[in-house]
């Protein structure tokens, strides 16, 4: 059986490429998809330790289901912000939308 | 294999029941109703109904839905708290909703909604809830800052609020994961009980959580996001969420802190206070010199989150109930200065310049004068709500032998006492400029009634400040 540490490897790799994404693009939707890899990183965490540690109980996959839903929510609200600032300003790039700061 | 279904009991859950079914009376209601100003009464009326219900609905200290979510009094406290800042906010959009009609009702069921998910922050007992009760509360926020489509930074502000918010979600969950990992467990009982002898795996689930919340209550150095929402969002939403979100993460915070970590307050608690020193001290330097009121408000909500973080790093009863006690003079004042720069920023506007309030108490001498007591109240000007809310938490921390931050915390007041008096020494003793006389002030009497509500709580808590504190004390009792 592979052991529950080679989960938690992938799960943290996946998790830090997710943060590098999100902090070296530009654009907000490779942003969102960053983050949507950072999140189901958690979800393979969740289940491993679901798997291995408490198997008899279900929370640990239940909660797993409940971040994918979460993440889903999410995406379609930040979606729709992305395709409100498209229509108003031609741009998704996170440089470019810079009216506020100080 | 049988299963048994659950006996579950959603009594204790009625006061967010309550909103929940004004949030969707309000939908179904807007989309037919050719006079939309009564969705705002509407919302109102639920969230009194509801405040009723959570004052009447004495369980006596309770877990339910499988320990899910707690009604004790310390649930009921937050409550309490996010009704009235929701019902205030209701008001303070009320003018500005009647000029986006079409958006009203969408307006007010997303004010709901997140107001539900403050209300199950206070409660949850459970890491699955807090983190569920963080995302209604937080997606309804996104939407709602972008709701002043006409402005190109409203859009701006939503976008970078949803990529930072989403962001520090995952932080929150990659914590949640190794807590889980470390402990077994999602509820906080559990995660205390089995704290002891956890290693590396636990520390790093904690520290990502911290990460995770700071995000959520804006603090240093998760607070970038902070001053561009707040003066990008429409005021009436940056005034809901500058207190309301403030409110229901240090809820959520303290409880986690409190009932998953009671045993290693060791090692949190001098993390919490440097913490508090970083943010107070990066948000009051920050406001020094803003130009936009809202600005500065916003870096002012940042050092007061950094005051409210004094009572938890103090780890003591004290520290509890006088963040409570924060949490709610906040609450007042805050909403009575955006009140304030609701009322005095041009139609259309979206913001208000420190520039255009010069000689305001000239045409306006009773709102100059409201102006005034809610900076002195943040500034901790004593008689009033915001001084006792320092007292308490400033106090709190002098008890758990943690004079220097108190010492700290009392240094940063005198800082912010600079930025708050400045705007009333511009609104009084500075001629109004020629191009400045267009600050917009019409009659507008519901606006006009919520900052009474909110100036004569500033003032009351202020005047008998013991009555407030019993009941924060009374509130601070958790159930594990």
């Amino acid at each position: 059986m592979i052991p529950l540490s080679w989960y938690l490897v992938v799960g943290a790799l996946l998790f830090v490429i997710g943060f590098y994404g999100a902090l070296s693009r530009r654009n907000a939707i490779a942003i969102l998809m960053s983050i949507e890899l950072m999140l189901n990183a958690v979800n393979i965490n969740f289940l491993a330790f679901w798997r291995y540690l408490t198997p008899k109980e279900m929370a640990g996959q239940v909660f797993a289901i409940i971040a994918i839903t979460v993440a889903a929510a999410e995406a379609a609200v930040g979606l729709a912000l992305v395709i409100a600032v498209y229509r108003s300003r031609d741009t998704v790039s996170v440089d470019e939308v810079d009216l506020l700061k100080g | 294999m049988t299963i048994t279904l659950p006996s579950i009991s959603l009594l204790p859950y009625l006061p967010e029941i309550v909103l929940l079914i004004t949030a969707l009376l309000v939908l179904v209601i807007d989309t037919f109703a050719g006079e939309k100003r009564w969705l705002v009464w509407l919302a109102l009326l639920g969230t009194i109904v509801a405040g009723v219900t959570t004052w009447s609905l004495s369980l006596g200290p309770t877990l339910y839905l499988q320990d899910m979510l707690a009604a004790d009094p310390y649930a009921l406290f937050i409550d309490m708290v996010v009704l009235i800042i929701t019902a205030i906010s209701l008001l303070l959009a009320y003018d500005w909703l009647n000029s986006h009609a079409h958006q009203q009702g969408e307006y007010v069921a997303l004010l709901l909604f997140s107001a539900v998910g403050m209300m199950t922050m206070g409660a949850a007992t459970n890491v699955i809830t807090i983190f569920v009760a963080l995302e209604i509360l937080s997606l309804s926020l996104y939407v709602l800052t972008g709701f002043a489509r006409e402005r190109l930074t409203s859009g701006e502000a939503a976008l970078k609020y949803f990529l930072l918010g989403a962001f520090a979600s995952a932080f929150f969950l990659y914590g949640v994961a190794l807590l889980y990992g470390a402990t077994g467990h999602f509820d906080l009982v559990g995660i205390g009980k089995n704290m002891a002898g956890t290693g590396l795996m636990a520390a790093a689930g904690v520290a990502l959580l911290l990460v995770g919340f700071s995000f959520k209550v804006a603090l240093a150095p998760f607070h970038m996001w902070t001053p561009d929402v707040y003066q990008g969002a429409p005021t009436s939403v940056t005034a809901f969420m500058s207190v309301g979100a403030k409110a229901a993460g240090f809820a959520a915070f303290l409880r986690f802190f409190h009932v998953a970590l009671a045993g290693s307050y060791a090692t949190w608690g001098p993390a919490l206070a440097a913490l508090a020193v970083l943010t107070m001290t990066w948000g009051n330097l920050a406001a020094l010199n803003q130009e936009s009121v809202k600005r500065m408000l916003a870096y002012s909500s940042i050092a007061h989150a950094g005051y409210a973080l004094v009572g938890l790093a103090a780890g003591n009863a004290l520290g509890m109930s006088g963040l409570l006690f924060y949490l709610l003079a906040y609450a007042f004042m805050n909403l009575g200065a955006f009140g304030v720069i609701i009322m005095l920023e041009k139609k259309g506007s979206g913001d208000l310049s420190m520039s255009a309030l010069r000689g305001t108490a000239r045409e306006h001498p009773l709102l100059a004068a409201t102006m005034a007591v809610f900076m002195f109240s943040l500034a901790g000007v004593p008689p009033l709500a915001g001084f006792f809310g320092k007292f308490y938490v400033f106090g709190a921390a002098v008890k758990a032998n943690m004079t220097w931050l108190a010492i700290v915390g009392i240094i940063n007041s005198a800082i912010s006492a600079y930025y708050y008096l400045r705007v009333s020494v511009l609104m009084y003793m500075v001629e109004p400029d020629e191009n400045t006389t267009d600050v917009a002030t019409n009659n507008r009497p519901v606006l006009a009634f919520a900052l009474l509500v909110a100036l004569v709580f500033v003032i009351g808590i202020g005047l008998w400040p013991g009555i407030w504190m019993q009941m924060a004390q009374q509130a601070a009792a958790l159930l594990g």
